[in-house]
């Protein structure tokens, strides 16, 4: 009897276990089999390249918002990387020891602030802030990036502060007893020293800022067009979805489980770049 | 870490002659300021907007769109995170305990489920609503139902809640183990009655984290859950207090009962934030 429950229970963990593979394994299957017969019937090439997005007169053209997705996540790694250094080398090395416990709290919750109230907080204070300095209608690029460089810091923050910590203090201590100042030390020993580490972080934002959904929608106008500068409204992959599955039919519908696809693959190809980054790091440690 | 400590004088003195390591000590400050400061600014401003429109007419218990209740969404949101944490938590306390008790280290399953939970912490909410919407809104015929909802948030806080208890369960000494087979209990035994009680407050960390995601999310949930502004049965569509308050912010038809939803959803995120922290303080402490 016991052996038959030690065994039994063994089973029971051992399917738990797997469910991950079959959730990954389900999500493959569906997603591509519902999105790939699209790309196939509207031609990969008028898919992807596609400047045109009008599901009323059957055009697919999804490269306006892989173009706005591209734009608004590297426009955010321009406002949100050197935040995120700064203040993970201020964690670091800075931070008086007080003070430490109650700014990581402070990270940590940013981390957890969920996506719809930083996407309200930027529509009633970033997007009017953008209208009264540059005219307009505010509801823009620039606000896109300005709030996804905020929303995408806890992450980089978190990673590289890690990345920053398992340096060994003799290359900051060698430094020192070279006549460097503590500045010096840091950033000309300590920070290439982490390099990779850092990269991973930052690869990781990426693919927060690539995959964020409802903070985006609520900020950056998302007309379906080519961007046509930065204080102009723009739409990304994951606004697509959202905005349009609500009523979309047949092909439409489709059409935006093939966006889903596309993006799907991109994050895979960021998640691939971050294992193979990591794997580098614990290699070279 | 500093090996040698400076007067402030002789910090003066040291920065006058190297003008580039102030800038970067200046750099590195401001740094840290607009992190914290853009933080706190979106908590305050949230706050200072929203705490006055907290009435007794936002609390009502049925929706209407005058008073834009929030009731509705708050039951649905505590009822999606019950379901959600009965079916994930088991599955994914059961894999770590898979992986820490009953595997080596270098059998191709075990690597193969932990590159699948590192793909799946990875893949953005947008996609786990898409899978939700045609797995089981669709083709198990669910309908927008909280259970489709909870169903996609299982699958979505699963690799957070089996990390966080992966690492808990390899944190136990292996002499507790040894001890507990030395006095002739079975393995199932162990792993119940000596391991597990020890890893309860790490995996209780990552419970409440879960618990947090779920609170938050919206995206995967517009799809699955839908976005009615009812307290559903099983099989209805609800909407949670984040979906009802970009429904509420997209709408624009009330803007002051917006700010109030957002702090009611702020506060929530505080406390289960507070939560984790205090238990991760035990955890370090004992």
């Amino acid at each position: 009897m016991d052996k038959f429950k030690e065994q039994g229970m063994k089973i029971v963990f051992l399917i738990a276990a797997c469910t991950s593979v079959l959730a990954v394994v389900l999500i493959c299957v569906f997603l591509f089999a519902n999105g790939v017969p699209a790309i196939g019937k509207i031609g990969v090439f008028q898919f992807l390249l596609g400047e045109k997005w009008k599901p009323a007169n059957d055009l697919y053209g999804i490269l306006p918002m892989i173009m706005g997705s591209i734009y608004v996540t590297a426009g955010s790694l321009v406002i949100g990387v050197p935040t995120a250094l700064l203040t993970s080398i201020f964690m670091a090395y800075f931070c008086p020891k007080k003070i430490y416990p109650v700014f990581k709290a402070a990270i940590n919750l940013m981390a957890g602030v969920p996506s719809v109230v930083y996407g309200f907080f930027g529509l009633v204070v970033i997007v009017p802030a953008i209208r009264d300095i540059f005219g307009g209608s505010g509801t823009s690029m620039l606000a896109a990036c300005i709030l996804l460089g905020i929303m995408i810091l806890p992450t980089i923050i978190g990673v590289t502060e890690a990345s920053l910590r398992a340096v060994p203090d003799s290359y900051y201590e060698g430094s020192l007893a070279l006549g460097a100042t503590h500045e010096r030390s840091v950033f000309r020993t300590i920070v290439p020293a982490c390099k990779s580490g850092i990269v991973a972080g930052i690869v990781l934002g990426i693919g927060r800022a690539i995959g964020e959904t409802m903070a985006v929608i609520m900020v950056a106008g998302n007309q379906a067009r080519m961007p046509k500068g930065i204080l102009e409204g723009v739409r990304t992959l994951t606004a697509n979805i959202v905005t349009e599955m609500g009523y979309a039919a047949d092909l439409h519908r489709e059409a935006l489980i093939a966006t889903g696809v596309v993006l799907f693959v991109f994050i895979l190809i960021i998640n691939l770049a971050v294992s193979l980054l990591n794997r580098r790091t614990s290699n070279a440690n | 870490m500093p090996i040698n400590k400076l007067t402030f004088s002789q910090k003066i003195k040291a920065y006058k002659n190297n003008p580039a390591s102030l800038i970067m000590f200046l750099l590195v400050y401001i740094g840290a300021a607009i992190s914290l400061i853009s933080l706190l600014f979106l908590i305050g401003y949230i706050l200072v907007k929203g705490i006055p429109y907290l009435t007794p007419d936002l609390f009502a218990f049925t929706y209407t769109s005058d008073n834009a209740s929030l009731t509705p969404a708050l039951i649905n949101t505590i009822v999606m995170t019950l379901l959600t944490l009965v079916i994930a938590a088991p599955i994914g306390i059961f894999a770590a305990i898979f992986l820490v008790e009953y595997s080596g280290k270098g059998s191709k399953l075990v690597k193969l489920i932990r590159i699948t939970a590192e793909t799946l912490s990875g893949i953005p909410s947008i996609v786990y609503g898409l899978f939700g919407l045609l797995f089981f809104v669709t083709t198990l015929q669910w309908g927008y139902s909280m259970l489709a909802g909870s169903f996609t948030m299982v699958i979505m806080v699963l690799p957070l809640i089996m990390r966080t208890a992966e690492e808990a369960l390899r944190s136990v000494p292996d002499s507790f183990r040894e001890a507990s087979f030395g006095l002739g209990a079975g393995k199932l035994r162990t792993v119940f009655r000596i391991v597990l009680p020890p890893a309860v407050p790490g995996i209780l960390s990552g419970v409440i984290l879960a618990i947090g995601r779920v609170v938050g999310e919206t995206a995967a949930l517009m799809y699955t859950a839908g976005t009615v502004a009812q307290i559903p049965n099983l099989m209805g569509s609800g909407r949670t207090l984040a979906v009802h308050m970009y429904a509420l912010s997209s709408e624009g038809l009330h803007m002051n009962q917006a700010y109030a939803t957002a702090v009611v959803l702020l506060v929530l995120v505080l406390l289960i934030n507070g939560l984790s922290n205090l238990i991760a303080k035990r955890i370090v402490k004992g």
